[in-house]
């Protein structure tokens, strides 16, 4: 049995389109991320999985109980994260997660082998109120009281915005220690970065999947050559190179610009002599994730 | 040659109660140069921005802004900075030139600086048609280069920019990093804090702050070669994991 | 269940951690109770009063020791003649002038009939109206013990508030009314924002996620609320009875169910409240706008529901302040029983099911 099936879902709140024919499904002991910026319709889709919200249109299936006619089956077997780590703030840990077990009619100790590596790091902290705790430990927090209830299922909406990158790396290296225990787990995250640590994503923008795939088959997809371009002065570079009739796209990249080209390299570099940018380097380069989601915000927006 | 600087501390620390927040921070950021601030959370960014930004008084230590004292000259210090943060930048039930005429009035700006100032930052963000339409009806990513450009409509010599592109599309980030290249190479000085890596490595120079200390400081590609790293991202991880 | 005792416990950890609040809860009643029965008091102390004794007699004389002994007025000066009572009450000083007619005594035993005639200062009616009926309270009182029957302008109503209210405490009236206003802001006010507290943190989409049923939700969040109501209803009766020695005639008993019932109409009102609102400020502002100010103003509590338009009366019978306090009064000065409260009763248990059947109506177990 596939843990989630989306099929065909359509949702608008008045007249903005939120969510547009989404379909996906997440088979069993898979890390499925849903990659986009905010407003792209993650937490929609979160909400309406997690039985908060109806659909215009469309099923979904979660461990195959229907979203609709059986939520309340869903409700026992899913644990959901919603952003914005939704805790108490008055209470304290342990008092945040007592209360979660219990609202599941379980208790900290009966599933505590599931969350021991977790909790273990906050513990030390666990009389403090969670107002007080900071961004990184109120998101373990929360996943505690998400997986309290041994889920079959996990749902965490956008775990890591608002996370310094130390908490974020933590934090998906207890997502792999999750995963390798059978739980299918749906993340979604604004970082283009993180969508390398998913076994499979959909990269979603304005309501719609532009694509779904493997990371790996994401990159490979690509397509382009990519070149990375620095010098000293890289606005004043970023302004010539966007100037050049060449040039497919340019976009800053770290340290360097990444550079998609209609004519070959060489053409470049005889645009950019004459104008004397100082370290001048072009290489070719290694697309990511993030280069094929703006390719692919690119084409959404052409035909659109 | 004389380097001008937009900001000077010495050993400015604030204590809140036993908790030292910011440790004795020194560093010069020069006039026009795009300053990158990290550090994980709670390690005291925040509050150096504050103090920073006269918000609030230091418990000890120095620090200039543009050349005025932050204990004694808070009103001429305000009058220079600009400052955007992404929770709070923008009021959701005014229009777009609304907001702008708010923002450019508390500033002093006469009705014709108003006038063309308006007229310019539209032209510039391409919302010509949006300038009627309330805030809350834009995109994220519009909002934050509206923000930005209302922060800097006074013409500020620094501009504080709090984590301003988070959960921004690739795109409009990329955008956004444009509006500050452009304002920084038209001599504005930036001051930003970000949890993206790749974009601390648009700036000139960065500082990782650790526990309240600075614990680097120098352009991206030294850094990298300091600690041996491919990335901003190792970088950051290497400062702040060894502290435990 | 034993989800049930904890959503409670996390409720009461919410409330007591809340300080703030917590004083504002309790401080509250004990602040009004003693505004009310000390500063703010339309009841009369030692009003200024000037006395034109045309008898002189021993009659007259006691009549005016009679007035002032009752702690209610205070002789200012005696004035000589009638010319100077315009200037006295000029002065701004006197609210009232006796004139006691000459042969006061002497016609009084003989004539049967002595005229006494009450001068007020009416540019403050309800102070002049409220003299009036003290000073022919008193007149009153003393000619009955003087045994004779006379033509004394003297009215039923005087009489019948004498007789609920013998030493005539204004803030005998207020206890019920500080007692409907808090229970209303407890239980109505604090319930609506405490359940779009959660909505606003969005803890309420984990609780709706989980398999907690709706009502189980809604109970969990207000029985604190209940208990919390109760605790200051007692707090309330106690000052009053403390501080300003009001009794309860009626049952105790009878009292605090009353009580328990009007906290459960106000709870019902305040989960209607956040089944339609989803911010805390929102909640505030309807809470405040819809049901504290009718409570004031409405209720018979400050002003009195008979001196209003009939519009105005009407419209007071769909609050439930009014009928709270009609109870309260009842039970507690009156010594009413359930047979004189059966109505108003009856009327509070009806708004609180209506208001529950629409509240769990209205409660989603979605978001939208």
């Amino acid at each position: 049995m596939q843990p989630i099936v989306v099929q065909h879902i359509h949702k608008s709140f008045g007249s903005v389109k939120a969510l547009h024919d989404i379909s996906f499904t997440v088979e069993e002991g898979e890390l499925f991320g849903l990659i986009g910026p905010d407003g792209a319709g993650k937490s929609t889709l979160f909400r309406i999985l997690a039985t908060l919200l109806l659909a215009d249109k469309g099923n979904a299936y979660v461990n195959g109980s229907d979203v609709v006619k059986d939520y309340r089956s869903v409700r026992r077997h899913v644990g959901y994260m919603p952003g914005r780590f939704s805790l108490y703030q008055d209470l304290t840990i342990a008092e945040n997660l007592n209360f979660f077990a219990t609202i599941f009619s379980t208790s900290v100790e009966e599933n505590y082998e599931l969350i021991r590596d977790i909790y273990e790091q906050i513990a030390p902290f666990k009389d403090r109120p969670a107002g007080k705790l900071s961004g990184g430990m109120k998101q373990k927090l929360a996943l505690c009281c998400a997986l309290v209830h041994k889920p079959r299922v996990l749902f965490l909406d956008e775990p890591t915005t608002g996370v310094d990158p130390v908490s974020r790396q933590e934090f998906w290296e207890m997502l792999k220690r999750l995963k390798s225990k059978g739980i299918p787990i749906l993340v979604s995250t604004p970082y283009m970065d993180e969508a390398m640590l998913c076994d499979k994503v959909a990269l979603i923008q304005k309501g719609e999947i532009m694509q779904i795939n493997t990371p790996a088959a994401i990159v490979a997809g690509f397509g382009r050559q990519v070149w990375a371009v620095r010098a000293k002065n890289m606005y004043h570079l970023l302004k010539d190179i966007r100037a050049f009739e060449g040039t497919h796209s340019c976009f800053a990249f770290g340290e360097f610009l990444h550079v998609t080209l209609d004519t070959d390299e060489s053409a470049l570099q005889k645009y950019l002599r004459p104008l004397q940018h100082e370290d001048l380097v072009i290489r070719p380069a290694q697309p990511g994730i993030e280069d094929s989601f703006m390719q692919l915000m690119l084409e959404q927006n052409e035909t659109t | 040659m004389s380097k001008q600087y937009a900001i000077v501390t010495k050993a400015l620390t604030k204590r809140f109660g036993h908790f030292t927040a910011t440790d004795a921070i020194t560093f010069e950021v020069e006039q026009g140069e795009i300053f990158g601030f990290l550090g994980a959370n709670g390690a005291g960014k925040t509050t150096a921005m504050r103090m920073l930004c006269g918000l609030l008084t230091p418990t000890s230590g120095e620090a200039t802004i543009a050349g005025y004292d932050i204990y004694k000259q808070t009103e001429q210090v305000k009058k220079r900075i600009g400052y955007m943060s992404q929770k709070f930048s923008l009021y959701e039930d005014l229009t777009v030139k609304e907001n702008i005429r708010f923002y450019a009035g508390i500033y002093g700006l006469s009705n014709q600086q108003i006038k063309e100032k308006t007229a310019e930052l539209l032209r510039k963000l391409q919302m010509e048609k949006e300038g009627g339409q309330l805030v809350s009806s834009l995109p994220l990513g519009w909002k934050q280069k509206l923000s930005f450009s209302i922060a800097v409509i006074h013409d500020p010599s620094i501009v504080f920019l709090d984590e301003p592109t988070g959960g921004v599309d690739p795109i409009t980030r990329r955008q956004f990093w444009d509006l500050i290249y452009e304002a920084a190479d038209r001599g504005v000085t930036i001051f930003v804090t970000t949890h993206y890596m790749d974009e601390a490595e648009y700036c000139n120079r960065i500082s990782i702050m650790v526990d309240g200390k600075i614990k680097a400081l120098d352009t991206p590609r030294k850094l990298k070669e300091q600690f041996n790293a491919d990335s901003m991202n190792d970088v950051f991880l290497q400062l702040a994991r060894a502290k435990s | 269940m034993r989800q049930f005792l904890v959503f409670v416990r996390k409720e009461f950890y919410h409330i007591f951690r809340d300080k703030r609040t917590l004083l504002i809860l309790f401080g509250m009643p004990v602040v009004l109770i003693v505004l009310f029965g000390f500063a703010i008091t339309n009841e009369i102390h030692k009003a200024q009063i000037a006395v034109l004794d045309n008898a002189r007699d021993a009659f007259s004389s006691r009549l005016v020791s009679r007035l002032t002994a009752s702690g209610y007025f205070e002789v200012n000066r005696y004035l000589s003649s009638r010319a100077e009572v315009e200037p006295a009450f000029r002065e701004g000083d006197i609210k009232l002038v006796v004139v006691i007619p000459e042969k006061f005594g002497h016609n009084f035993h003989h004539a049967k009939k002595a005229p006494l005639q009450l001068i007020t200062d009416s540019s403050d009616p309800n102070t002049a109206t409220t003299l009036t009926n003290y000073a022919n309270a008193i007149v009153m009182q003393y000619q009955e013990e003087m045994g004779g029957k006379m033509e004394l302008p003297l009215t039923i109503q005087t009489a019948v508030r004498m007789e609920y209210n013998p030493s005539l405490k204004g803030v005998f009236l207020f206890v019920p009314g500080v007692m409907t206003l808090i229970l209303m802001l407890v239980s109505a006010m604090m319930t609506s924002i405490t359940i779009t507290r959660e909505k606003e943190l969005g803890t309420m989409e984990i609780l709706l996620v989980s398999p907690l049923r709706p009502l189980l939700i809604i109970a969990g969040k207000v029985v604190p609320y209940i208990g919390l109501s109760f605790i200051i209803s007692l707090l309330i009766l106690a000052m009053g009875a403390g501080v300003f020695a009001m009794p309860v005639k009626g049952s105790l008993v009878l009292l605090l169910l009353e009580c328990i019932l009007f906290g459960l109409t106000a709870l019902s009102l305040g989960i209607l409240i956040s089944t339609i609102t989803n911010s805390q400020q929102t909640a505030m502002m309807i809470s405040m706008m819809g049901l504290l100010l009718p409570t004031i103003l409405l209720s018979g509590f400050v002003f009195p529901l008979e001196s209003m338009p009939v519009a105005l009366q009407v419209i007071s019978n769909i609050f439930p302040a009014k009928w709270f306090i009609i109870i309260l009064k009842s039970i507690m000065l009156k010594g009413g029983g359930l047979q004189q409260v059966w109505l108003p009763t009856l009327i509070l248990s009806g708004m609180t099911l209506f208001f529950l059947a629409l509240s769990i109506r209205n409660f989603k177990s979605r978001l939208s």
